[in-house]
């Protein structure tokens, strides 16, 4: 690995792609308007307008039958459902007779404490995963790209290894590092006195925000990582030679231009741990401090499979899409706003 | 760390070509050389802490029972690695054989369409221009904004409206949806495919869909396997979707084989050693893709990143 990258498209947006398609080509591709009437030449161009309309067509249409029959009317059907419910016999026998109860599910959700709680949850874990792993990974990737660090190729891929573990997997493996009897951390530290709970009251929040450190620490440290080595080496350069320190240059130069990085990194961490289901799912079956209702995501499986709700589940699928978009707008308002006018868009 | 001076230390690049004049103040060596030791130092300490869980995997599933509930990994007693996976596909009927097999199937055959079908939808919005298309390609980067577990219950229903719950199909479909696949064919087809290439073909007579087929999609190699290898590890990770549609065991990607097997092991311990050694053979597919294709994995997240 090492420099050796192919080159990617880079700096080259679709918007800008999209007016180089429109002008820097020969005569023979239909102008931003053709003129209407002018003779056979016009025609030629608008049957070869209607040919690139019709391979486009073809080229998209897989895509979008698919966005449509697995994302459109889903999410519509979840929306749908969550206006009805179905008022079925508490064992779930006899005929499903849904009614229309308009916003009554989206008032349960919101006043059931198990939602607003795995809610919270998720944001008090997003308080303590997102800061721990911008920093972390930030220290990491300026460490390497600061040349200080041998083996640089063989660090990256170890620190990215665990990327490449399903999270199913990585929760497999921490949970038995949590479990006494098995776990050699835990032996060694009982040896040395220390009798910890992993999975305890306390505990099992930091022991799930690792997991999802462990796994997800390599790949940003990789992203932030090629974000540096993209930068212009003559500005980190000029640094260096206007006196500032390694530590200055990493922090007051470096850093402050791969801030679009760190805003892809935060605002994709924040829709993972929104939707966190797996590794409390595993988790939870060696204890009990996680609950079938820990995250809305589990609270959305739990109201479905378990109590055959789907009203109930629908409008809490309804609810954490909401806070998603919500909250992903709102990173990428502030960042916008901080961002300021130097750069685009 | 504080005192080391940058880009002097490259090994690639020996310490005086790049700076011909030098740092203007050179620190003295005692403290540059502790700087670079404390950089090693927490480069270090990072990757044992990413490393040592996977080690243990690897020593764990080498284990037998006895030695893996004594802790005591690294003596040389109780090594049985190949029993341990006579054990693994032999517990339950050799039901994860079928698994893994399911698995290949559901990444390799779901990745690959997924690949063809993005990339062909992102050259399309880098190549043509119609009314509404950065409108329809934010409605595109929508969809990967939004959390899977929320179509999951529709999904659910749509399929049990079709009478496809609990089958292949209902598992396969959904997962060929990667809205982050075309958002990296555009990009990459920005960056490859030069138009004047396609107008030299269309000058020729090629026809616009043989223009893609036989002159855009060579180009566009690379991309594709990139779209490939991050679809190919999103669909080995997948675990909801798999729980919400599948009851037949036949059907279960090991994903959640296993986690039924952890549900065992709560109560039938036999069950740990099985669960281990299916984890780790479970993983090794993963790395060897990872480390036989890491330039293109590379390419997709300077792509992904830069935006």
């Amino acid at each position: 690995m090492g420099t050796g990258a192919p080159p990617p498209a880079g700096p080259t947006t679709p918007h800008t792609a999209t007016t180089r398609t429109g002008t820097g080509t020969t005569p023979s591709a239909p102008a931003q308007r053709p003129s209407r009437g002018a003779g056979r030449a016009g025609t030629g161009r608008r049957s070869a307008r209607r040919r690139e309309l019709v391979a486009c067509g073809v080229l998209m249409a897989p895509f979008f039958v698919l966005l449509a029959a697995v994302f459109l009317v889903p999410v519509g059907t979840a929306v749908w459902l969550s206006l009805f419910a179905d008022d079925r016999s508490g064992l779930g026998f006899g005929p499903p007779n849904p009614s229309f109860v308009g916003l009554r599910s989206y008032l349960a959700v919101l006043a059931d404490p198990t939602f607003t709680a795995g809610l919270g949850r998720m944001l008090l874990f997003c308080l303590i995963y997102i800061p721990l792993l911008v920093a972390a990974s930030l220290v990491l990737a300026l460490l390497l790209d600061s040349g200080a660090v041998r083996l640089r190729a063989w660090a990256q891929l170890g620190l990215y290894l665990p990327h490449t573990v399903p999270g199913l997997i990585a929760a497999v493996i921490w949970l038995y590092l949590y479990t006494p009897g098995i776990s050699p951390v835990i032996d060694l530290l009982s040896r040395g006195g220390l009798q910890v709970d992993l999975l305890g009251v306390d505990t099992v929040l930091p022991s799930l925000v690792n997991v999802v450190l462990w796994s997800n620490l390599g790949y940003n440290t990789v992203i932030f990582y090629t974000a540096l080595r993209a930068l212009p080496r003559e500005v980190v350069e000029a640094s260096v030679v206007d006196g500032a320190g390694p530590v200055r240059t990493a922090l007051l130069v470096k850093t402050p231009q791969i801030r679009s990085a760190v805003v892809t990194v935060v605002l994709f961490s924040l829709i993972f741990t929104l939707q966190l289901f797996t590794e409390p799912m595993l988790l939870g079956q060696s204890t009990s401090m996680i609950d079938s209702r820990f995250s809305p995501s589990m609270y959305i499986f739990d109201a479905a499979f378990n109590r055959n709700s789907y009203g109930l589940a629908a409008a809490a699928s309804v609810v954490l899409l909401a806070c998603t978009i919500a909250l992903s707008y709102a990173v990428t308002r502030w960042t916008n706003r901080s961002v300021g006018p130097e750069e685009e868009r | 760390m504080s005192a080391s001076t940058g880009h002097s230390a490259r090994p690639s690049a020996g310490p005086s070509t790049r700076h011909p004049s030098g740092p203007p103040t050179r620190p003295s060596a005692g403290p540059r050389l502790a700087g670079r030791a404390v950089t090693n130092a927490v480069v270090a300490v990072f990757a044992l802490y990413t490393l040592l869980p996977v080690v243990w995997l690897v020593l764990a599933a080498a284990k037998d029972t006895d030695a893996l509930f004594s802790s005591r990994l690294l003596s040389l007693e109780g090594f049985s690695p190949w029993s341990n996976v006579v054990d693994l596909f032999a517990t339950d009927g050799g039901v994860y054989g079928r698994w893994y097999l399911n698995t290949l199937v559901y990444a390799v055959g779901g990745a690959a369409l997924s690949a063809l079908v993005s990339t062909a939808c992102g050259y399309a919005f880098s190549t043509y221009r119609f009314r509404h298309k950065e409108k329809l390609f934010g409605l595109v980067l929508a969809a990967v904004m939004v959390p899977q577990t929320v179509l999951a219950l529709p999904l659910y229903l749509l399929a049990s409206n079709l009478g496809v719950v609990n089958t292949f199909w209902a598992v396969f479909i959904p997962l060929l949806f990667n809205p982050f696949g075309v958002y990296l064919g555009r990009i990459f087809s920005d960056g490859y495919v030069p138009r004047e290439v396609l107008e030299a073909a269309r000058m020729d007579g090629s026809g616009e869909l043989a223009l893609y087929f036989r002159v855009a999609f060579g180009m566009l190699l690379p991309g594709a396997v990139t779209v490939f290898l991050f679809q190919l590890t999103a669909i080995w990770n997948n675990f909801f979707l798999p729980m919400v549609m599948l009851s037949d065991q036949e059907l279960y990607p090991v994903t959640l084989g296993l986690y039924n097997w952890n549900s065992a092991a709560t109560t039938s311990p036999e069950y740990y050693p099985v669960v281990i050694t299916g984890s780790l053979l479970a993983v090794l597919p993963l790395i060897a893709a990872f480390l036989m294709l890491q330039r293109f994995w590379r390419s997709g997240l300077t792509a992904g990143a830069v935006k």
